[in-house]
């Protein structure tokens, strides 16, 4: 499923997100305002994790995916 | 009997119908199998188990596969535990146990969790089944989808060692080979999983794939005489095996297959190339894995983003084991320090488990009487290229067919 939002940061980027489906940010934020362990997000393919996580900046054609994690084999 | 009850998310409790699905919607954390236990515990025992077939499905009641369900199998499991006496002589272990999953039909562990997974599939009316896989897996998957008649299709990072890859090829499944690694193939298989009617073994339906390494554990404890060892020493990836070691040691306890209450430490190994949960393990945060950019020749085990990894972190502190890792040097001396004493070969990411158990041993973790078991988990024809560029002939000599050149060149 692919949404537009307005953002210049992951962070901001999220927050546009639960304003449009109130709740959503809860499903991937933990209470301190961290990525939750099962969810991982790729900024343009890259693991933001990888990289400076929530605070990543966002333009025009970046693309966020946002996928639970899968693992093994 | 119908005997599972139907999945549930080991983080929230949530609770879903049996299917196939992995993820919880409330909180994103993985799901396992539940099983009814009451009905089980009037049928579970040593004596059933050892009129079983001599395979891992002499454990079939502990498995995710109703009784009426025919099973997709080529005899895998029941492998070798073997006492390894020169190899616990050189490190001071007097109890050192191997169990060689090397022996299984495509020569690695991921034939217990494939027969399970395409068992459930085709019961389920799956016709494709998948994978994204560091080798082994697509190796099973391959293997067992032919078996079984079912189309397949393996994915994997483009640059596999060659050896993995002719041996997943052979049983003609489609292969996609991905200029990415493990963690990018596998992103790119779940995102896959809207579009396509198939069974990933290790995503969609992966509560019931991962049960089959149960299997591994129930066996060693049948094949030490019904007990438990003192410690475990266990390969990390996703770290998807590990945690199901852990039940299966809480469902022989539970079931009342073993006597004693003493839980075996469990302890994990890594390559330092790709050592995430090692990482975390040994911060002040062991709960918190961040993931890394692997770099290790033991590729099998190479999964930067393991989302079983806080999970063996905590198994590890409630058990009292550890998590150790090696550098590429330790890991091909682990490999051939196994095959010069037991004469077993393992692969890269068994010479990141032997690697482990030598450099456990050598810092003075055990006193000498313990019974350690090492899990072998795969064969080292899978990475032979490792030892074809490391000088693997030091004592190989060329000489013409005369007793003269035989006297010249032989040293005896």
């Amino acid at each position: 499923m692919t949404v537009a939002v307005e953002a210049t940061d992951l962070g901001s980027a999220i927050d546009a997100l639960d304003a449009r489906y109130p709740g959503f940010k809860d499903r991937l934020l933990d209470a301190n305002g961290e990525l939750r362990q099962f969810v991982n997000v790729y900024l343009n393919d890259e693991d933001v994790r990888l990289g400076p996580g929530l605070r990543a900046k966002v333009s025009d054609k970046d693309e966020i995916s946002i996928v639970p994690a899968v693992a093994g084999g | 009997m119908a005997k599972l009850l139907g999945l549930k998310c080991r983080e929230c409790g949530a609770e879903y119908e049996l299917q196939a699905t992995h993820v919880c919607e409330m909180c994103f954390g993985p799901l396992d199998v539940v099983y009814d236990h009451a009905a089980l515990k009037k049928v579970v025992t040593r004596e059933r188990i050892e009129h079983g077939p001599a395979s891992m499905w002499r454990y079939r009641d502990l498995l995710p596969i109703e009784d009426s369900t025919p099973v997709v199998t080529l005899g895998e499991g029941f492998t070798p535990l073997v006492k390894a006496e020169r190899l616990g002589a050189e490190l001071g272990l007097r109890n050192l146990y191997l169990k060689n999953d090397s022996m299984n039909p495509t020569n690695s562990f991921k034939d217990r969790v494939v027969s399970v997974a395409i068992s459930w599939a085709r019961a389920h009316g799956f016709e494709t089944i998948a994978c994204a896989s560091t080798g082994n897996l697509a190796n099973a998957v391959a293997a067992y989808s032919a078996r079984a008649g079912l189309e397949c299709f393996v994915f994997i990072p483009v640059d596999l060692e060659p050896a993995k890859v002719v041996s997943i090829s052979v049983f003609d499944p489609n292969v996609v080979a991905v200029r990415g690694n493990y963690d990018e193939v596998n992103r790119l298989c779940s995102q896959l999983l809207e579009s396509t009617p198939w069974a990933f073994c290790n995503i969609n339906i992966r509560p019931f794939y991962a049960e089959g390494s149960k299997t591994l554990t129930f066996e060693t404890i049948e094949q030490l005489g019904w007990k438990l060892p003192d410690e475990i020493i266990i390969p990390i990836a996703s770290g998807c095996q590990f945690v199901r070691h852990r039940q299966a040691i809480r469902e022989a306890m539970d079931y009342g297959l073993v006597r004693g209450d003493r839980v075996p430490a469990l302890t994990g190994a890594q390559a330092l190339g790709c050592a995430p949960v090692y990482n975390a393990f040994k911060s002040d945060t062991p709960e918190r894995v961040l993931p890394v950019k692997p770099n290790t020749i033991a590729r099998s085990i190479a999964i930067g983003n393991p989302s079983d990894g806080i999970y063996v972190n905590r198994i590890v502190l409630e058990t009292g084991g550890v998590v150790e890792a090696v550098t590429e040097d330790e890991i091909v001396a682990g490999m051939r320090l196994l095959a010069r004493t037991e004469g077993i070969f393992t692969e890269t990411a068994g010479g990141v488990t032997i690697g482990v158990l030598a450099k456990l041993a050598r810092a003075g973790r055990w006193k000498g009487d313990e019974v350690v078991v090492a899990y072998v988990t795969g064969h080292g024809l899978k990475t032979a290229d490792v030892l074809a560029s490391v000088d693997g002939h030091a004592r190989r000599v060329e000489i013409d067919p005369t007793m003269k050149s035989f006297r010249e060149k032989v040293t005896i």
